[in-house]
């Protein structure tokens, strides 16, 4: 770009203008970004509520069937019993998550030795392929071979082997558990860095008013935490609540589809079952959920912003 | 007892209050507590190991032999899975595939977030927050209408399907992590560079992008991280055997009908967990301050 030339002329030329514009900058910088998005993101998202209200199957284009999808899932005691289990996991595992985490969160903002290597530990978890860590779970938790039901034998606790996934309730119980194992670093790291903000005066002024340890953490901590949590568990209940690779390594929503997601559901009967209108269906019933998780979000950051005295 | 307190109380000096704390009581309610912890958060990855060189007589038989110990390590698991599977192809597959993903995210997303946050078109801040809502988009509600798109562009089963999905998780991740970057250099350097005469894209290339490396790195780390470990559209989109990505292959091609090889399955886990984790464990620093820094923003 002629530049130098600019500076020189009285008037630039209408183009160069125009080119050094923030808008058409802004617009050519966006553009790759902004295309792949709108293609590969916005697109898909739209032809999705659309394909909710078709009957396409795989290989055979459908035509436009109106709810008829969403009055079958309405009559589907499946989609039902998916809901439900969604709503369970995604609020039993993120309980979990949250206090396990704030607990290690807590004790690693201790002075300890060896604290980063802790905390670089911690986080070992979260940045394995789920995929992975679920297949040792899945070897952890096999019906003949457990090591956890041996330990437990061992120590004389049970008598006999534990049917890990192949009871409803255990099979939901192990999922969770493996769930949580995977979310607690991301949690503890987020409210360790959250921990770490409260300056250390604040303790020490409630320690000298005479604070009891749960008074300091119930009147100091936890509200300056507060914010932090709102956006940490927000994005763990987002993910959480859209799970779908460790039920499809564990149990692929059995038994008996006592561990069936809403995402799981929407992966057998969209693409296994071919049937793509009514696996679209299922996943736009799962936006509604995201949305109130967002709006929730959008709230905790409000709160933030107000607590720094307002503006952005 | 009086010298470990004196001990403790010296290492706090830094401003912290555990010289409160006596020594029982720290065992207590930090060392025990976190102890348990370490070993649940590494069991998974113990018995993984364990698991992947044991042979399979000791697997299997618990009565003779300690399960949590491996008399006779063998490589057996890993020739196998080395030699006699596509499990090096996968490894391949998706070294290529994240490769090729987080460099196109990485370029789309460093022009986004400098448009947004520096160039300050009009309209940037929706932008910027659009950007946002695009990351909370997940794939679980994308991968039916994509696999619907993958197939009517010809792009199914091909590894072009996974490298141009993947950026709409990445891009938005990407771009939220260099916007934070960017903020924090001066405006006056670019300022300055504006009056020197340099244009808009000298100062994205000559200035803010050498000024930004450490963002341009973490980014690159999470983007090829989230790409190693994507499955669900590597599971719907690909459909050859030789073609698949290391998640994926080991779940669905090494676990046949009733047989499981639990030896290979541990050792490909394993190996395919390895070069998230050393990649990890040379930028740990980098990792958990953008993690935050994300969050936090």
């Amino acid at each position: 770009m002629a530049v130098p030339s600019v500076a020189i002329q009285q008037r630039p030329s209408m183009l160069s203008r125009l080119a050094e514009s923030r808008n058409t900058l802004g617009l050519g910088f966006m553009l790759p970004a902004a295309a792949l998005l709108l293609v590969f993101l916005t697109y898909p998202l739209g032809l999705g509520i659309w394909l909710g209200f078709t009957d396409t199957r795989i290989g055979r284009p459908g035509i436009f069937i109106g709810i008829e999808n969403y009055q079958y899932l309405w009559s589907d005691g499946v989609f039902w019993l998916s809901v439900f289990n969604t709503l369970l996991y995604t609020i039993s595992a993120s309980i979990l998550k949250f206090v396990l985490g704030l607990w290690l969160a807590l004790i690693l903002n201790e002075k300890l030795p060896f604290k980063s290597f802790f905390r670089a530990i911690v986080l070992l978890p979260w940045v394995v392929p789920t995929v992975l860590s679920a297949i040792a779970f899945w070897w952890i938790y096999d019906s003949q071979f457990s090591i956890l039901s041996w330990a437990l034998q061992q120590m004389g606790l049970i008598d006999h082997r534990i049917n890990f996934l192949g009871d409803p309730t255990n099979a939901r119980a192990s999922v969770i558990a493996a769930n949580v194992w995977r979310g607690i670093p991301f949690v503890a790291i987020t409210l360790l860095a959250g921990l770490q903000t409260i300056p250390q005066s604040l303790y020490e002024a409630a320690t000298l008013d005479g604070a009891s340890r749960w008074q300091l953490f119930r009147h100091v901590t936890l509200p300056l935490l507060t914010p932090i949590i709102a956006i940490t568990m927000t994005f763990s209940v987002l993910f959480t609540f859209t799970d779908f690779q460790l039920i499809y390594v564990l149990t692929r929503g059995g038994p008996v589809n006592a561990t069936h997601l809403m995402a799981t559901l929407s992966f057998q009967r969209g693409i296994s079952g071919g049937q793509l209108g009514e696996g679209a269906a299922i996943a736009v019933a799962m936006i509604p959920f995201l949305l109130a998780a967002i709006l929730f979000s959008y709230f905790g950051l409000q709160r933030r912003r107000w607590q720094q005295g307002g503006g952005d | 007892m009086a010298a470990i307190k004196e001990v403790e109380r010296m290492d706090t000096d830094e401003g912290g209050m555990g010289y409160l704390q006596s020594l029982p009581r720290r065992v207590v309610t930090v060392y025990l507590p976190l102890l348990v912890f370490m070993i649940v958060l590494l069991f998974p990855f113990y018995w993984m190991t364990i698991t992947a060189v044991k042979p399979n007589v000791e697997m299997t038989d618990y009565v003779n032999y300690n399960p949590f110990w491996v008399v006779h390590p063998t490589l057996e698991h890993i020739r196998y899975l080395l030699l006699e599977t596509s499990y090096p192809g996968w490894l391949l597959n998706t070294v290529i595939i994240s490769t090729a993903a987080t460099f196109l995210s990485l370029a789309a997303a460093v022009l986004a977030a400098y448009a947004i946050e520096r160039l300050r078109f009009s309209g940037a801040r929706q932008v910027g927050l659009g950007i946002f809502l695009a990351y909370l988009v997940p794939p679980s509600i994308l991968f039916i209408p994509l696999s619907v798109m993958v197939f009517n562009l010809g792009l199914y089963d091909t590894p072009f399907a996974l490298i141009l999905t993947y950026p709409t998780f990445l891009i938005p991740f990407c771009t939220w992590l260099l916007m934070g970057y960017f903020r924090s250099i001066p405006f006056e350097l670019e300022e300055c560079a504006l009056i020197d005469g340099a244009t808009r894209w000298q100062i994205l290339t000559k200035i803010v992008l050498p000024l930004s490396v450490p963002g341009l790195i973490s980014a690159g780390i999470f983007a090829f991280t989230l790409s190693w470990n994507e499955f669900i559209y590597a599971l719907t989109f690909i459909q050859s055997s030789e073609k698949k990505t290391v998640p994926v292959g080991v779940l669905t091609e090494l676990v046949r009908s009733d047989v499981y090889e639990w030896g290979a399955l541990m050792a490909g886990a394993l190996i395919g967990s390895l070069p998230v984790v050393v990649l990890y464990s040379f930028f740990v620093e980098h990792y958990v301050s953008s993690m935050t820094g994300a969050v936090k923003e």
